[in-house]
């Protein structure tokens, strides 16, 4: 299990259309996909879950990512939120 | 007349459309017996393929000249429709709670309803919405009763509802539909995202006073103000008539030029920026063209309120501009009170000369700790963007010397902090005091960039108070001693190499256009609605009718002929 904090460079947050960029991700990969704001929790195959955590610009989240292809995974949320978001 | 929340702008004349919806009720029943769990919660799988199929075939149908917005919002319906949060809950509720499928659709789908529209962020508020239109999809498919078939109207038709879903939205048969009002609904709303990247003017939160319009009404809406007229009479709709069409014409003109660059006809490259006030209106300035903001004006964070903001205030306030910045520079201009602008809880006891007076860098100089902290507010929203500090009413260099070592001070404070932002953020100053634009080459090797403030520089180099109205016709930006200032300032910059913009009336003005450019002007800042009108401008003429303007006008003597010399040429 690996987990790594971001800070939300974008300044609508994470909203709808990264929301589903982030959804689609996780499905190319078998480890399972968490982000952590605040006290709460939840896995991120989920678009509700993803937009219940109302993560805002400047916010900063965690990402815990477990199973077989964690490291590939991690590098693909590597790219999306330092690079990718900023498109979305 | 009737006012709701104008969210997308235009004019739309035509008779009103009652939509009509259709509630779904909880039923109440229970599962007999176990065995009928699995048969329930595959009923739901059912319905949520079909209703995967029809958002489907409403992707498959998508006009792209509608914009991608409607198409990612049907994107992401198909992610909630396949949401395993939600088939989990709904799975739940039949299996441990017996419910039937109907109910338990409708319980989950009411329960993420409510947790969208409690957050505190406007725009997940109004992302209840969607999870209401593909419960409402789910629903109709799992009762087959309800299927709705695409509607169709008469031409300029103006659709009146308590809301519109989403999909409502980005299925509304555009050709006749000329506008919608609805009670419910926000600035971010899905239906309002939609109706502007279609172009239909929009009014959204008009409550219940929506109930006065009947079928058949003849209405006017109008999706700047947010107004709507209920049967006005012949010669409001003569005037609305005349405003649409040049509505049109400036949607036309948008368009067509929306993703060109601004560049000569002879490959000459001019930045178009916009003068903003907040992260609001440097949101709306992307749609203009502009390429970031040369001015951000900082006083609206001080006006309007009982006390002195605080630096986190400040702070929050900045990083919000730099973000909706989205990477491109934003000039913020230091605290310009005094003059015409004054805080009623920061007295200033009342001068013969207030725009002689003590306004401007000369408080923040005499107030360091005031200054000081708006300068590590910025500082610290500088992490989140590219935001540059603009010093106003310079008129000598000990001031900007004075100004840098309390911008130094706070930077070296904050360094030890460990606080992170941009080290080598960039400093300039506003032309605005004749002292200043005759002495551009002694100030141009202490600063970054220069902006030309127009208005303040008229007036001061005239001797004339522009908010008198017996001596408003002696108020001429086109007098030749304004435009030698001008002409000075720019050159001065060129040879120092530093950058120069303008940000004052004369850079939206479009008979200057072209004379500006002539002295070698390529930055301008202005309200992000004239920005359209002189990227059209500059991208139509080449820049030897510029140097040919420009020297032609420096050889005229009489501002009235210049004035009428700029307006032929330009039309």
């Amino acid at each position: 299990m690996i987990s790594k904090n971001y800070i939300i460079t974008a300044a609508d947050g994470i909203h709808a259309r990264p929301a589903t960029a982030l959804v689609k991700l996780t499905k190319r990969f078998k480890a399972t996909i968490s982000m952590k704001k605040g006290e709460r929790t939840v896995k991120i195959n989920s678009l509700l879950n993803i937009l219940s955590l109302a993560a805002k610009g400047g916010d900063t989240i965690t990402i815990i990512v477990d199973g077989e292809d964690e490291v590939g995974a991690l590098v693909a949320i590597d790219i999306f939120f330092h690079d990718e978001l900023k498109h979305l | 007349m009737i006012n709701g929340i104008g969210v997308s702008t235009g004019i739309a004349i035509g008779k009103a459309f009652i939509l009509q919806k259709q509630a779904n009720a909880l039923t109440g029943v229970l599962l007999a017996d176990d065995s009928l769990i699995d048969i329930e919660v595959e009923k739901f799988d059912t319905a949520v393929n079909k209703a995967l199929i029809e958002v489907n075939i409403l992707i498959d149908s998508y006009d792209e000249a509608n914009g991608n917005e409607g198409l990612e919002i049907l994107e992401a319906h198909i992610e909630l429709l396949s949401d395993p949060q939600i088939k989990e809950d709904v799975t739940e509720k039949i299996s441990a709670e017996k419910k039937n499928v109907n109910d338990a659709v409708i319980e989950v789908i009411a329960a993420a309803v409510a947790m969208f529209a409690g957050m505190d962020d406007e725009y997940m508020q109004a992302r209840a919405a969607d999870v209401h239109d593909i419960g409402r999809r789910i629903l109709s498919n799992l009762n087959a009763s309800g299927k709705s078939s695409a509607q169709t109207y008469s031409p300029d038709t103006i659709i009146i509802a308590e809301d519109l879903s989403p999909s409502d939205t980005i299925s509304l048969d555009i050709k006749n539909v000329a506008g919608f009002a609805t009670q419910m609904g926000g600035k971010t709303s899905h239906a309002a995202i939609v109706a502007k990247s279609r172009g239909i003017p929009a009014i959204v939160g008009c409550g219940v006073s929506l109930n006065k319009i009947k079928n058949g009404d003849l209405l006017i809406l109008d999706g700047q103000t947010g107004d709507i007229l209920i049967n006005p009479d012949k010669e409001t709709i003569f005037g609305y008539r005349l405003k649409r069409e040049s509505w049109l014409v400036e949607t036309a003109l948008l368009k067509s030029q929306k993703d060109k660059p601004t560049v000569t006809t002879d490959g000459t490259t001019i930045q178009l920026f916009a003068n903003i006030a907040n992260a609001n209106e440097m949101e709306q300035a992307h749609d203009f063209g502009a390429e970031g903001s040369g001015l951000l004006r900082t006083e609206l964070l001080f006006m309007n309120r009982d006390s002195l903001p605080t630096e986190d205030q400040q702070f929050e306030f900045y990083k919000a501009v730099a973000l909706k910045a989205k990477g491109k520079p934003v000039v913020i201009r230091t605290l310009d009170i005094g003059g015409d602008k004054q805080l009623p809880y920061f007295n200033i006891p009342a001068e013969q000369n207030p725009f002689l007076g003590y306004r401007a860098i000369r408080i923040c100089l005499d107030r360091p700790e005031l200054f000081s902290s708006q300068l590590r507010a910025i500082l610290r929203a500088s992490a989140f963007g590219k935001l540059k500090i603009m010093f106003p009413m310079i008129a000598n260099v000990q001031e900007i010397r004075a100004a840098k070592v309390i911008l130094n001070q706070a930077i070296d404070e904050l360094s030890n902090t460990g606080i992170s932002f941009d080290r080598a953020i960039e400093t300039g100053i506003m032309i605005e005091i004749p002292s200043a634009a005759v002495t551009a080459d002694l100030l141009a090797k202490e600063v970054d960039f220069f902006s030309i403030g127009t208005n303040d520089l008229c007036q001061y180099t005239l001797a004339v108070d522009r908010m008198n109205e017996k001596i408003s016709h002696l108020y001429d930006p086109y007098n030749p001693g304004v435009l030698r200032l001008i002409d000075n300032v720019i050159k001065q910059a060129h040879k120092n190499n530093i950058e120069v913009g303008m940000c004052g009336e004369l850079a939206s003005d479009p008979n200057a256009t072209l004379l500006l450019m002539g002295m070698g002007l390529t930055e301008f800042s202005m309200s992000a609605t004239s920005i359209p009108h002189i990227k059209n401008i500059i991208i139509n003429n080449h820049m030897n009718l510029a140097h040919q303007i420009y020297r032609q006008v420096m050889a005229m003597d009489n501002s009235t002929l210049i004035a009428a010399y700029l307006k032929e040429i330009t039309t």
